[in-house]
């Protein structure tokens, strides 16, 4: 069997896909150029604004048809045929999710307002792809080779590969092809790709959103209280913010401290916020309803207690509260370190930034109302200020997932927390760097995948900034 | 402003203090000096040796009393060892407590002790290593801080236009783009023969006595790359604040051209928000020469602290963080004096 090329039957279209390719950012700088040089005389000739929307367009429906091509011809249509295929499921509900948004969005509010710009929706498509990618990649309908399996006869292949093993016939049903090759050790770098989105996927949302409940119940008050409490606080918060972050990974994620199982005390103490936080937000709200109070939050506090008591004992563990029947799932070690980490190191700025905004939305006067009419702080705080600062604080959240897929890269690049056979995305660039002037694909792979879908996290967040502020 | 001065300079200590404790204690937790015993012993130490060897070189001791001695404040420890010579913080191996040993010898006296992976002062360490660093922090300011000046002046000054948008775009591409990625994009293309052109070289190991544009631009590249984004959108932000003010409105319409309503009038007053920004961006360089030093083998301060992290060097590792904690609170503060001087609206009483 031969090596698959990058596009098979259809490379008499490349040299066209290439122009198209090089078309759009050539007339951006040239648009560039001619803008800074006549400013002053007016403005530019509108023929290349045209000529530059055009061939956007032409490039955007070229690269849509190639992988719609590829997706019918499959290996045919070379390396990137066959990614296209493999990846049928995500385009499937990509095109389901993209189409009903844009459908419904005048119904969607924020989210779909989203919609009106295309800014926004290249990064929501973008972001989408990866958690779509993810999420079917863990449901086993995408990776085309178990990502930990190893073949002495693939290492270091260069993309487009046939499969094929050292000792003995493949097996039956086996993916014929690596398609971007193998890495140093002989494993499927395409399979690792995909599955390293998952475990960005199952630690960024949930690891941010972790951040912003500490953020939140810190911040808050410190802000809307003032005086000590937010001395305090503030120098704390600092106190963390003054370290290097490569340095405090170093401190908190090495197998030494993990034994003492002072990240499992950290967890203990981080993971309490959300309880705090719901269970104050119903208390605010509610505390005229007794009736209603009552069952309310022995519902969340007992629902929410009994997660947070499966999350932090561990059957191995410095900590044992409950016996094995009850606890609910157990996170493998490298997991759970790595995600204190990270709420550890993103929590102070989001402390700072909510009070930031909290200390300028207090002095509005639907909070001196609220005071005048007796509300209790915690109210004011969750019903009038928290609601009044949610703009800047979505925009951030989607920014700080970035920022934290970054930090788990980060982690993964220095070999921190996570076994070193994961697939995750910064452990295999730590692995290919090694090799990185002969066989750059290892690398090279992943990080294309951060890049991207950073890259749709932050024009995500740029659609919504803009569209929040239009309203 | 003297108050002011003090304020913050009191601020600084205890946080360097808080800081450096917090890494101390780290640091000397059970399992990490099991660690470091057994790779400076033997690795086979059972756990009696282990203690003994601990017990002799004064580590088994009560962490403040520890921490006292490494700042100065506490008498330096004196063991008397099995074979009946001593052992003492201050002076090493000896048969006899030397008569004119000091008695405290801590960071206070200029002694940062001795670095267990190097075989070496820390201090001197510290200075070599961070003399290279200091160069490349140097070129990739240089680098980074007019081009981001540039283009945030460029979108800034013409809100919404294609020159914005396009910019803007490269200013949020630059900033998903954290350095080891870029680091491994920019090898891959200029450093690989194999994929590549080749031009430049993939290490700058040969940078660290003899840097030339070939095997030092990438990895300055890399770091400018990541902060300029970040400061290109502040500049942005600040010179579309600044254009939409009444004083550029009267100007344009007195008929002064566009070109010199922007350098003349617009510029200064909208450095003053990107020059905070820098100085704050500074302490997140940090970050990144850490990254591209292990990258490119570059054998400086970052690459210095990932060793002395991944060995459990104590007192290099102290030194390490005392360093980047000045650097981050130096940085703070330059940035609130500046920003006071720049701008007389801001008063700090």
């Amino acid at each position: 069997m031969d090596a698959l090329t990058w596009t098979g039957v259809l490379a008499p279209l490349l040299p066209v896909l290439g122009v198209l390719a090089a078309a759009p950012p050539a007339l951006a700088a040239i648009r560039l150029l001619l803008g800074a040089l006549s400013a002053p005389a007016g403005p530019v000739p509108g023929g290349i604004d045209r000529a530059l929307a055009w061939s956007s367009a032409a490039l955007v429906l070229a690269v849509a048809g190639l992988l719609a091509a590829g997706a019918a011809l499959g290996t045919d249509a070379g390396i990137l045929g066959g990614m296209a295929r493999r990846l049928l499921p995500v385009w499937i509900a990509l095109a389901l999710v993209l189409a009903l948004s844009r459908l419904l969005r005048r119904r969607l509010g924020l989210y779909g307002k989203l919609f009106d710009s295309p800014i926004g929706t290249a990064g929501f498509a973008l972001a989408a792809f990866w958690v779509l990618a993810a999420i079917f990649g863990a449901a086993d309908l995408i990776l085309t080779h178990d990502p930990l399996a190893q073949s002495g006869a693939m290492k270091n292949a260069p993309p487009g590969t046939p499969f094929t093993q050292m000792l003995g016939e493949a097996p039956a049903g086996a993916y014929p092809f690596y398609l971007l090759g193998g890495d140093n050790l002989g494993r499927d770098v395409f399979s690792r790709m995909i599955a390293g989105a998952w475990t960005v996927v199952q630690i960024a949302p949930l690891a941010t959103g972790f951040s912003f409940m500490v953020g939140i119940t810190l911040g808050l008050p410190a802000a809307y209280v003032g005086g000590r409490l937010d001395m305090g606080l503030t120098f704390v918060a600092n106190l963390i913010l003054a370290f290097p972050v490569i340095l405090l990974f170093y401190l908190l994620v090495t197998p030494e401290i993990v034994a003492t199982g002072i990240p499992t005390y950290m967890a203990m103490v981080l993971f309490v916020f959300p309880i705090v936080f719901v269970a104050v937000l119903l208390n605010a709200r509610y505390r005229t309803r007794p009736r209603l109070l009552a069952p309310l939050l022995a519902a969340t506090i007992g629902g929410l207690g009994w997660l947070y008591l499966s999350l932090v004992s561990e059957p191995a563990g410095p900590v044992r509260v409950l016996p094995p029947g009850a606890d609910l799932f157990d996170v493998p070690g490298g997991i759970l370190v790595v995600f204190v980490a990270v709420v550890f190191v993103n929590a102070p700025t989001v402390f700072r930034i909510v009070r930031g905004i909290a200390l300028d939305v207090k002095t509005r006067d639907y909070v001196a109302a609220a005071r005048t009419r007796g509300e209790g702080p915690w109210y004011v705080m969750l019903w009038e200020i928290l609601p009044n600062a949610r703009g800047p604080l979505i925009v951030d959240f989607c920014l700080r997932i970035g920022y934290t897929t970054i930090l788990l890269g980060t982690l993964g690049f220095f070999g921190l927390g996570l076994p070193p056979e994961s697939p995750d995305w910064g452990t295999t660039i730590n692995e290919g760097r090694k090799l990185l002037a002969i066989y750059p694909h290892p690398a090279l792979a992943p990080a294309l995948a951060l890049l991207s879908l950073v890259l749709g996290l932050n024009l995500l967040a740029d659609g919504l900034r803009e569209e929040s502020l239009r309203e | 402003m003297g108050a002011f001065l003090l304020r913050r300079v009191a601020l600084m200590l205890a946080t360097a203090l808080c800081l450096t404790f917090v890494v101390f204690a780290l640091t000397n937790l059970a399992p990490n000096l099991e660690k470091m015993a057994k790779s400076q012993g033997n690795t086979r130490m059972t756990d009696a040796e282990v203690a003994s060897w601990l017990e002799s070189r004064g580590y088994d001791r009560n962490l403040f009393v520890k921490y006292g001695e490494w700042l100065g404040v506490v008498p330096g420890h004196v063991v008397r060892q099995a074979d009946g010579s001593v052992r003492g913080r201050c002076f090493g191996e000896a048969p006899e407590p030397p008569p004119n040993a000091a008695a405290f010898c801590g960071v206070l006296q200029g002694n940062w002790g001795y670095s267990t992976v190097f075989r070496e002062d820390v201090g001197a360490i510290v200075a070599t290593r961070l003399a290279l660093t200091g160069k490349l922090m140097g070129w990739t300011l240089l680098l980074m801080i007019p081009a981001a000046l540039v283009i945030g002046v460029l979108a800034g000054m013409r809100e919404g236009s294609r020159t914005d948008r396009t910019l803007s775009s490269v200013a949020v591409l630059s900033t998903a783009t954290p350095e080891y990625v870029s680091g491994v994009i920019l090898i891959t293309v200029f450093a690989s023969s194999a994929a590549g052109v080749g031009w430049f070289k993939g290490t700058a190991t040969s940078a660290m006595e003899d840097a030339t544009f070939w095997n030092f631009f990438l990895p300055v590249l890399t770091i400018a790359l990541y902060g300029m984004g970040y400061v290109a959108r502040m500049t942005r932000a600040a010179m579309a604040e600044v254009m939409t003010q009444q004083y550029i409105r009267t100007a344009r319409l007195k008929g002064v051209r566009f070109r010199d309503v922007v350098l003349r009038h617009a510029l200064r007053n909208a450095l003053i928000a990107p020059f905070t920004v820098i100085m704050l961006q500074v302490p997140w360089l940090l970050n990144g020469v850490v990254i591209v030093e292990t990258l490119f083998n570059y054998k400086g301060f970052g690459w210095t602290l990932v060793q002395a992290a991944g060995n459990n060097d104590i007192e290099l590792l102290l030194a390490v963080s005392v360093v980047s904690v000045v650097v981050v609170l130096l940085t703070q503060l330059i940035s609130d004096i500046g920003y006071i001087y720049l701008n007389p609206r801001i008063s700090v009483t």
